[in-house]
């Protein structure tokens, strides 16, 4: 069963007529985690305001648990969870005091939201900060603070727009922790990222979207397998970098990319370890020593190269790239 | 309707809350009027001839009080901007609560902020001479009748807050509204002083009229704003009660739309 859909969404934010959603249709089975991936500005946040009925879209239909978001809002809300990119809580009050108000504006009584707000506090282990006002709380607190709010009535449906944009390594970890803990409980979840490794890690699916559009979807693996096989990474001085390049092209037949910044020479190859055997020897031959080698697996990251042209984070067109320190290629 | 009002006040505790939780916002409050009154009392009132039994303080105060009913619309324009720019209008937005929920409960918050702001400044009056001789039911009246005042201008700083583009400017776009309200006013000085539009001005702003309402309430002859004979002048209850639902009547709406559509910035 389907707990969430939209179908061809369309909605043009008039500042700037721009269109933030361009036919845009997705679907997420029940107690599993969809992730829609993209770089800023793709649509991302406007499709989850759409479905958490805090927008609404010009054309198209959408649904939560088969409740229409646009006809009966105040039915969906009951049912939804919504996190979203800020830490939607108030800084001046302690997390204790923020969730037992936000328990109270989901209609327990006092003593309940107490004793829910206790609970969540414990189980994100925020136990020992509860009493504290939340501007003192790291990001990856806030975020999980943020994220207890939206679980106080067990949504059907979640929507998490960016959890870990803005957190630190440590706090990316604690959070997809919480997140993976949520997943195994069997909620729905609708989750937004421009990273991609947090997709690989989280999501049973994956929609790829950019300029408000889907542009693939699939799961990991088979958004992997639609970019080809596996890369060949050659880093060398900069003296070397016009032989090097020749001898990887000859070797894998392709027209080898080249990342400035990093002297780092990548293409697609089909032969494997075969194909860095041959690379190493005549690298090796023509007396070249390289710095760094490895044949990599695709990630995401040459998924959404592949898709769109440019890399996830940033919205650079594909021919200033090579300009930018440390873009990929 | 009944979640609706209990809604309200879930948010009205919070307010309530943060007074708590940051005694600095009360105690800041509540500052600024009482060295209003101090300034004006010994400072401007010196030179200022009220031809009135207890001198200057007497019409002063009721200025005061409305002053400082209409300066915290200011403060309600920023938290209202704030809880936009960071979000948490989306999150109220996105739960099962009475869309007029966090509106009306933040208008209600300010108002008990009011309540206690008030208190403060007439014990102060009290302490610089301050002697209203109407009688108590009529003193409480009068202080009913300056937190409607506010009530009523709470939402022109709801309606600010959620226009706002940037919650930094709120501060200032409050003050561009309040500041001449307060002061092209009978507020703290005579109309008669003023050049003859000014002089229309004054004495038809909302400002003039629950002054002297007030002043009314509190047993004084309203000297200070009869010049032009002007029909608010004359009936300065009346007009205020007119102004305040007028206030309400355009702000509410305006207010619970932007809200509705509020999109986080």
């Amino acid at each position: 069963m389907k707990s969430v859909t939209a179908e061809h969404l369309i909605k043009t934010y008039r500042k700037g007529n721009v269109r933030a959603l361009d036919d845009l249709s997705l679907d997420v089975e029940e107690g599993t985690v969809l992730t829609v991936l993209g770089p800023n500005g793709a649509g991302k946040t406007t499709v989850v305001r759409i479905l958490a009925t805090l927008l609404a879209a010009e054309s198209g239909s959408a649904s939560v648990c088969g409740i229409d978001v646009m006809k009966h809002p105040e039915k969906v809300r009951e049912i939804i969870g919504l996190s979203g990119q800020y830490a939607a809580v108030d800084e001046t009050l302690t997390g204790w005091d923020n969730l037992v108000m936000f328990g109270r504006l989901y209609h327990l009584d006092r003593n309940a939201a107490i004793k829910r707000a206790d609970e969540l506090l414990e189980r994100f282990s925020l136990t020992d900060s509860a009493r504290r006002p939340i501007k003192t709380y790291s990001g990856g607190m806030r975020r999980r603070l943020d994220l207890a709010a939206s679980l106080i009535v067990q949504p059907k449906v979640l929507f998490l727009d960016e959890p870990t944009t803005g957190l630190d390594p440590r706090g990316r970890q604690e959070m997809w922790g919480v997140i993976e803990e949520l997943v195994t409980g069997g909620v729905t979840l609708l989750l937004t990222t421009q990273y991609l490794d947090e997709a690989d890690q989280l999501a049973d699916d994956i929609v790829v979207v950019d300029h408000g559009k889907v542009i693939a979807h699939g799961t990991s693996d088979a958004l992997k397998r639609e970019v080809g096989g596996e890369r060949l990474e050659v880093v060398v001085v900069e003296e070397h970098v016009s032989a090097t390049l020749e001898i990887v092209a000859r070797v894998s037949g392709e027209r080898p990319s080249y990342d400035q910044g990093l002297h780092r020479i990548s293409t697609p190859v089909t032969t494997g370890a075969a194909a860095l055997i041959e690379v190493l020897r005549s690298l090796d031959s023509e007396g070249i020593h390289p710095l760094d080698v490895a044949l990599k697996r695709p990630s995401l990251d040459d998924v959404f190269m592949a898709l769109t042209g440019h890399v996830a984070q940033d919205e650079v067109p594909a021919e200033n790239l090579k300009k930018q320190k440390g873009g990929r290629s | 309707m009944k979640n609706a009002v209990s809604d309200a006040l879930v948010i009205t505790r919070r307010q309530l809350l943060l007074l708590v939780r940051v005694p600095e916002v009360l105690i800041f409050t509540t500052i600024q009027p009482v060295m209003f009154v101090l300034l004006f009392r010994y400072v401007f009132g010196g030179s200022i001839v009220s031809g009135q039994p207890g001198g200057y303080v007497q019409f002063l105060m009721p200025g005061i009080f409305v002053q400082t009913v209409a300066f915290t619309l200011a403060g309600t324009a920023v938290g209202v901007a704030e809880d936009m720019t960071k979000g948490l209008i989306d999150r109220y937005r996105s739960l099962p609560i009475a869309r007029s929920a966090l509106v009306v409960g933040k208008t209600l918050g300010d108002s008990a902020l009011n309540i206690v702001v008030l208190l403060v400044m007439g014990f102060t009056g009290y302490l610089v001479g301050w002697r209203p001789n109407s009688g108590s039911l009529k003193i409480f009246l009068a202080l009913l009748f300056l937190l409607a005042f506010g009530y009523s201008l709470a939402w022109v700083g709801i309606y600010i807050g959620l226009s706002a583009k940037e919650s930094r400017v709120v501060q200032n776009m409050s003050f561009l509204v309040t500041f001449p309200l307060t002061f092209l006013s009978s507020a703290f000085a005579p109309t008669t002083g003023m050049p003859r539009p000014l002089q229309y001005f004054a004495e038809w702003n909302p400002v003039s009229t629950v002054v002297a309402a007030c002043r009314q309430l509190f047993g004084l002859d309203n000297l200070f704003g009869v010049t032009a004979g002007s029909f608010p002048s004359r009936y300065p209850l009346t007009m205020s009660l007119i102004y305040m639902v007028l206030i309400m009547v355009i702000f509410i709406p305006l207010s619970v739309r932007k809200y509705n559509n509020a999109a986080k910035r």
